[in-house]
């Protein structure tokens, strides 16, 4: 007992001794990120990597801000509160078309999560059975897939708002909700519906595949630094490695975070969030390399768009993207 | 089975009954506990029921309290346009009279209480004690996609929420009751707003918490999303549903009994604890206007600790009884087998051939008795039936020692000594006879007549047994003095057989072959009374049977004449003499010695000297018949002449 205790002892001297000099060294710079919602599984590997010391590793002195709805990530990364964020491709197009100078430099999900969900229950079995139906849905950013869909269709439907809870649907409040894949499509089996009561649309298969979360920075803070925004690529990248490989792990911190933050922790739903993320991620249909925005993609996105009329002209894909990180 | 099949009845008894019994046990117990377990379930069935019920009950009440107190200033609204004041005063007075209520707002449509704002709401709510009101104007508070106000806008009808932490109040978890409510716009009713009222669930996780069930069972609350509201295990409430938590276990059951919960059902099914893994019940209500669940698990073990101690005492005393009846069963068996094996040890006595081993003292008349008295008897028949065998052996052995004696008187007058005439050089002459085991009449015989004369004689009496040998005693005797009266062969034989056939009543007869050699010149003077042709060796040359053959036998008819015939032996010839007993001698397959054999056998025999040779013509025959019992004398003679030296 006694020997352990002095290998321990020596080993945490030289682990701090090692510490105080690999800081000395390099000197860390100071940076922040801010995923665009609450600190689920869906941001897990930013988390990880955080946790993991992935960041500091590559001389990042990182803080993550809580995200939420009451913090929207875009209005924080353009008003320089943060340096780095997550938000939707189609956001993201949207912001530059703008005018924001805002660049992505690394897309993390490949493929859409988003859906439409409705009751076999209400006879809706293809999107034609949509009409005249009462859909459920998110705000603006959240309806270009949604909209495009419908005029596909030529479907009228009555949109209600939906707001971040489920329950408008469970109660039958609407024929159709908005959901993620990852989180709301869950929410709903294990409010008790089973697979087989509902009918899923998912948009990737409708043609309208909007790749979603990606990391987003300033141009100009990339302009400053880009070895600072590929570290942070880099290093969130490998903490989704790290998350995936070790689901457990990475699910005792969201679970813990998650807590801290009273929300509601379902270890459960967790789980079954970091599997979605898995196949978004790393999505087995896709050539694009993890981290890689495809032009295609962003072609895809910025010209629904311009039909839609969310915006008036199509932002260059080169001023948009600037390509951090490729592997596969 | 083995085992049981080769031991004592006693052995045999209890294992059987034992087994038996044990069985019928066994399968009267297995019966109990299923009836009492039955019955255990039936009454926790209904003491879920009740149970359930009455919680359900108490919650109902206060629920149906807000409910109606919610609807009573709904319809206020509706009916007074009201001032601010008014529903500040009418959301205030709504969280002051109901002290469950922790809050109480009135929210408007956009644009309907205050045409400039899109949100326009009253609220109340209790802090410190002491009840503070607000009231929200424009964009400082978005509700108008808060579950609370549009669920019961799209579905038009008052709802309960899923229950939530406060987001102020921290930890507090609460439930709304949002009444939507309506006024004439336009000569149409059409939505006006929502009244609301926020209830602490507290009181309601304590209530529930309260449920114990012996030691581990537990009560707990479900959303009508399935949502743990209390539960004993603090880190599912609020984080889990009933369908997660089924999820993890990996257990359609479970969701099959949420999906049940949720629907609204009443059941009864069996569970397994989330908190102690232990099998048993969940009986589960619903809380009808809110859509809750109320599952109430009882572990099946505690139930049934009544049930199972109640059959350990069953078993521990069936047992005892068990062993007591063990013991009876030994006694019982010990006293039925007791005689059985005294009588035992005396039949091996009786087996071993002790008739007067002592047999046990008849004690009952049951089997054992009657078995015993048939030994008795049978003992007795025994007896008596050795004592007549003695009796009937000893008269047979008498009979046979004096047979054997007569037999030995028989033998005893046929010449045995040899060589009977040692002095005499002339001939050489030997004799022998094998009696067969019945008394026979085989006979011969010589003597001198005079100094230069030999008469020999062989004869065989018909018949066996003692008259047999009779006669031939008498006919040797007769012949023997008929020849020494000096007549010649032919007259001797005729003689005797008038002697012999007078007063012949049992038709008696002997076959006699008498032969007188002159042991001077060689010269054979001989008579045949129906004996056997005697076989002429001679020194060289064939060997022949002496002719002639047959003639009359001798006794069996009176007047009868007899021939004699000469023949004339030169030195080295040897007349051999023998009975049917050689040539009638019989094999196992029917088959005879023969004359031919016997003429065959002497040929190789003819150079020994004749002892040897009558010895090598008895083991011919033996040889011939050693299978086969002898049934008749064998007697042979050879005579063999010399010649004067």
């Amino acid at each position: 007992m006694r020997r352990i205790l002095r290998i321990f002892v020596f080993l945490a001297a030289t682990l701090l001794a090692a510490a105080a000099v690999h800081a000395d060294e390099n000197q860390l710079v100071k940076a922040s990120f801010i995923p665009q919602w609450i600190p689920q599984a869906q941001f897990a590997g930013y988390y990880t990597a955080y946790e993991k010391g992935f960041y500091a590793e590559r001389g990042i002195d990182l803080t993550i801000l809580p995200g939420g709805p009451e913090c929207p990530p875009d209005r924080l990364l353009l008003s320089g509160e943060t340096d780095f964020c997550t938000l939707w491709l189609s956001r993201a197009v949207q912001l530059r078309a703008q005018g924001h100078k805002i660049v992505n430099i690394a897309q993390m999900l490949q493929r859409s999560a988003l859906m439409l969900v409705a009751r076999k229950s209400r006879g809706i079995d293809t999107p034609q059975e949509m009409n005249g139906k009462k859909v459920g849905l998110w705000g603006p950013i959240f309806q270009i897939q949604p909209r495009a869909f419908f005029k596909k269709y030529e479907v009228m439907v009555q949109v209600i708002p939906q707001s971040f809870s489920i329950n408008l649907f469970l109660r039958g409040g609407v024929d159709l909700a908005s959901a993620m894949w990852y989180n709301e499509y869950h929410t709903i089996l294990n409010s008790g519906v089973n697979p087989d009561e509902l009918t899923t649309f998912f948009f990737h298969d409708y043609g309208l595949n909007f790749p979603e979360d990606g990391i987003y920075t300033l141009e100009e803070t990339y302009n400053e630094n880009p070895e600072l925004c590929c570290a942070f690529v880099e290093a969130s990248i490998e903490g989704w490695y790290y998350a995936f490989a070790h689901p457990e792990e990475t699910l005792d911190m969201v679970v813990k975070n998650l807590k801290q933050a009273h929300l509601p922790a379902g270890r459960v739903h967790q789980r079954w969030m970091l599997s979605r993320m898995r196949e978004l991620i790393l999505w087995k249909e896709s050539s694009t390399p993890v981290g890689v925005l495809a032009r295609k993609d962003f072609d895809r996105v910025a010209s629904t768009m311009k039909n839609e009329g969310m915006i008036h002209r199509m932002p260059e894909f080169e001023d948009f993207y600037r390509k951090c990180h490729a592997d596969r | 089975m083995r085992i049981v099949r080769n031991r004592g009845i006693t052995f045999k008894l209890i294992a059987l009954i034992f087994a038996g019994s044990m069985l019928v046990f066994a399968l009267i117990m297995g019966m109990d506990y299923m009836v009492s377990r039955q019955i255990v379930l039936e009454k926790v069935k209904s003491n879920a029921h009740y149970l359930t019920e009455a919680t359900l009950n108490r919650i109902q009440i206060v629920l149906a309290s807000i409910e109606s107190a919610t609807r009573n200033q709904t319809q206020y609204v509706e009916w007074e346009r009201g001032t601010r004041e008014d529903l500040l005063l009418l959301v205030r007075s709504l969280v002051e009279k109901n002290p469950e209520v922790y809050g109480s707002a009135i929210a408007f449509e956009p644009n309907v209480f205050n045409a400039a704002s899109s949100c326009f709401a009253f609220y109340a709510y209790r802090c410190d004690e002491a009840i503070q009101t607000t009231i929200f104007d424009g964009i400082n508070y978005q509700y108008l996609y808060k579950d609370w106000y549009q669920i019961p806008k799209e579905l038009n009808r008052p709802v309960w929420s899923e229950p939530y932490f406060d987001e102020g109040g921290g930890d507090i978890l609460m439930a709304t009751y949002s009444a939507p409510f309506y006024r004439a716009l336009a000569q149409e009713r059409s939505l006006t707003g929502v009244l609301t009222a926020d209830l602490s669930l507290s009181w309601l996780q304590q209530l529930v918490s309260s449920i114990r069930i012996n030691r581990t069972g537990y009560g707990f609350l479900i959303s009508k999303n399935g949502t743990l509201i209390t539960h004993p295990n603090p880190d599912l409430v609020m984080n889990d549903t009933i369908f997660s938590v089924a999820e993890a276990r990996n257990s359609p059951h479970f969701r099959e009994i949420g999906r049940s919960m949720v629907r609204g059902e009443r059941g009864f099914a069996p569970w397994t604890s989330i908190v102690t893994g232990k099998e048993g019940w969940l009986g589960f209500a619903p809380l009808e206007s809110s859509g809750w669940s109320l599952g109430v698990f009882f572990p099946e073990d505690e139930l049934m600790e009544d049930v199972s101690r109640l059959t350990r005492n069953a078993i521990f005393l069936g047992l005892a009884g068990f062993l007591v009846l063990l013991g009876v069963i030994f006694l019982v068996a010990d006293s039925i087998t007791k005689p059985l094996r005294e009588l035992y040890l005396s039949t091996v006595d009786i087996a071993k051939g002790d008739l007067d081993a002592e047999l046990p003292r008849v004690r009952s008349l049951d089997e054992v008795g009657q078995l015993t008295k048939s030994f008795r008897h049978m003992r007795r028949a025994l007896k008596e039936h050795i004592d007549q065998l003695t009796e009937a052996t000893a008269a047979r052995e008498r009979i046979e020692s004096e047979l054997k004696i007569a037999r030995e008187i028989q033998m005893g007058i046929l010449p045995k000594l040899f060589p009977p005439f040692p002095d005499e050089p002339e001939f050489d002459i030997y004799a022998t006879i094998e009696p067969a085991k019945e008394v026979g009449g085989d006979l011969y015989d010589f003597y001198h007549l005079d100094e230069h004369h030999l008469c020999f004689v062989i004869g065989d009496v018909s018949g066996k047994g003692i008259p047999a040998s009779l006669f031939m005693a008498v006919a040797k005797t007769l012949i023997k003095a008929t020849a020494l009266s000096g007549l010649d062969p032919a007259e001797t034989l005729s003689k005797v057989n008038d002697e012999l056939a007078r007063d012949n009543d049992a038709c008696m007869f002997v076959t006699v072959f008498l032969g007188i050699l002159d042991l001077r010149t060689g010269n054979l003077e001989y008579a045949n009374g129906g004996h056997n042709p005697p076989l002429i060796v001679p020194g060289r040359g064939e060997i022949e049977f002496l002719k002639p053959p047959g003639g009359s036998l001798v006794g069996a008819m009176e007047g009868i004449a007899f021939e004699s015939s000469r023949m004339s032996m030169v030195p080295g010839d040897t007349l051999f003499l023998y009975t049917d007993g050689v040539t009638e001698a019989m094999n196992e397959h029917l088959e005879l010695f023969s004359e031919e054999r016997l003429k065959r056998d002497l040929t190789s025999l003819r150079d020994q000297p004749i002892k040897e040779m009558v010895a090598g013509i008895m083991h011919e025959v033996h040889h011939f018949s050693q299978w086969v019992e002898q049934s008749d004398d064998i007697t042979m003679m050879a005579v063999k002449y010399w010649g004067l030296p």
